[in-house]
């Protein structure tokens, strides 16, 4: 009982990180691979932050008096956490960029099909 | 049948995960390098919002790094997406009505003001650069969606991307100048908490800033136009 009050920051993140993974291996629909990957990334960052959870610790940020460097939270997976988002909407614009091609190319978007189709 | 199989290597997985997590204790301190920076972060850079001083100060290098990536992303997305044949002509297009147009035209300066405060205040408050360079690109696409007879100039757009990618690598080399290496904090500090403070850091996140909404209405504009 103890463990699933701890950890479950850990479980809802690698939860999501399965869901995605599940999603990307059985769809078939290009649109639905990307949003699984989409998840499955968000699922990355939320464990990263979660690592870097202080109990009791707030946002590494001096504002006022009242806010010690020792009361804080890790700010490393925080910045870390900032890039990966960045670099994953890139990765999101460039898979949707190329479903657009593909389906213009192909004229779907079903794996299915265009797996037998000749180039 | 292909699903249930499926499921199998993910309990795998899983079950390694689970195992693996149970080790890694939940709200303890895991690094002294954290600690390090939540210590000395405030007097070395300036800056009272730690995680700018790591993304900017520290890891200022790894940021022109992330950049460079999300530069390489929209200049790909716009070369996928030109290479494709182009109608030409904006199928099914109708003019917006006049309150979408006129409330376009009332939200459109007021999102981009929020953005701006947000990669201003950088190093003093949550925000900074990215979150603050995508909120200007939202009312770009506001503008798209709302009233789609204006678009961004493509022209204009790679011209405030290059030049604000442009000064970011010359603050560097200022930094190389000034300070003895590349990115260095070379400005005064000054007061921290205050909004002239932290040195190169609130130049950089405005630089940013700039590079970030430039290219994110950029990669709107190839999606929404290209595809519409």
């Amino acid at each position: 009982m103890n463990f699933l009050y701890d950890y479950t920051y850990y479980l809802g993140a690698f939860g999501l990180v399965f869901i995605g993974l599940y999603v990307i291996l059985t769809r078939k629909n290009l649109i639905r691979v990307i949003i699984g990957l989409s998840l499955l990334e968000t699922g990355v960052n939320l464990f990263l932050v979660s690592l870097g959870y202080v109990r009791g610790g707030t946002a590494p940020i001096f504002s006022g008096s009242g806010t010690e460097a020792a009361g804080m939270v890790d700010p490393i997976p925080q910045a870390l956490v900032l890039t990966s988002i960045v670099i994953g909407m890139a990765v999101l614009a460039l898979a949707l960029s190329l479903a657009i091609r593909l389906y213009r190319h192909a004229g779907t978007i079903d794996l299915a099909k265009i797996r037998g189709q000749r180039w | 049948m292909r699903k249930i199989a499926l499921l199998v290597p993910l309990a795998v997985i899983a079950a390694g995960a689970l195992a693996v997590l149970a080790e890694i204790p939940f709200g303890d301190r895991k690094g002294e390098v954290g600690e390090y920076y939540l210590r000395e972060g405030r007097d070395q850079t300036g800056a009272v919002n730690i995680i700018t001083s790591v993304v900017v100060g520290y890891r200022g290098f790894d940021t022109l790094g992330e950049v460079t990536i999300l530069f390489t992303a929209a200049v790909g997305v716009g070369a996928v997406l030109k290479f494709a044949k182009k109608s030409g002509k904006d199928t099914g297009y109708r003019p917006s009505s006049l309150i979408l147009r006129t409330g376009c035209r009332l939200l459109f300066p007021l999102i981009i003001l929020v953005g701006a405060y947000i990669f201003l205040h950088g190093h003093l408050t949550p925000g900074g650069g990215f979150p603050g360079g995508a909120v200007m690109a939202s009312a770009w696409l506001l503008v798209y969606l709302g009233c789609r007879e204006r678009r961004i100039s493509a022209r204009a757009a790679g011209a405030v991307e290059s030049a604000s990618g442009a000064a970011f690598v010359l603050a560097g080399l200022a930094g190389l100048v000034g300070g003895g290496y590349f990115l260095a904090n070379f400005l005064p500090c000054g007061v921290a908490g205050t909004l002239f403070s932290a040195g190169i850091i609130p130049v950089i996140y405005v630089l940013i800033g700039f590079k970030v909404g430039a290219e994110l209405a950029g990669i709107i504009d190839n999606l929404l136009l290209e595809s519409g």
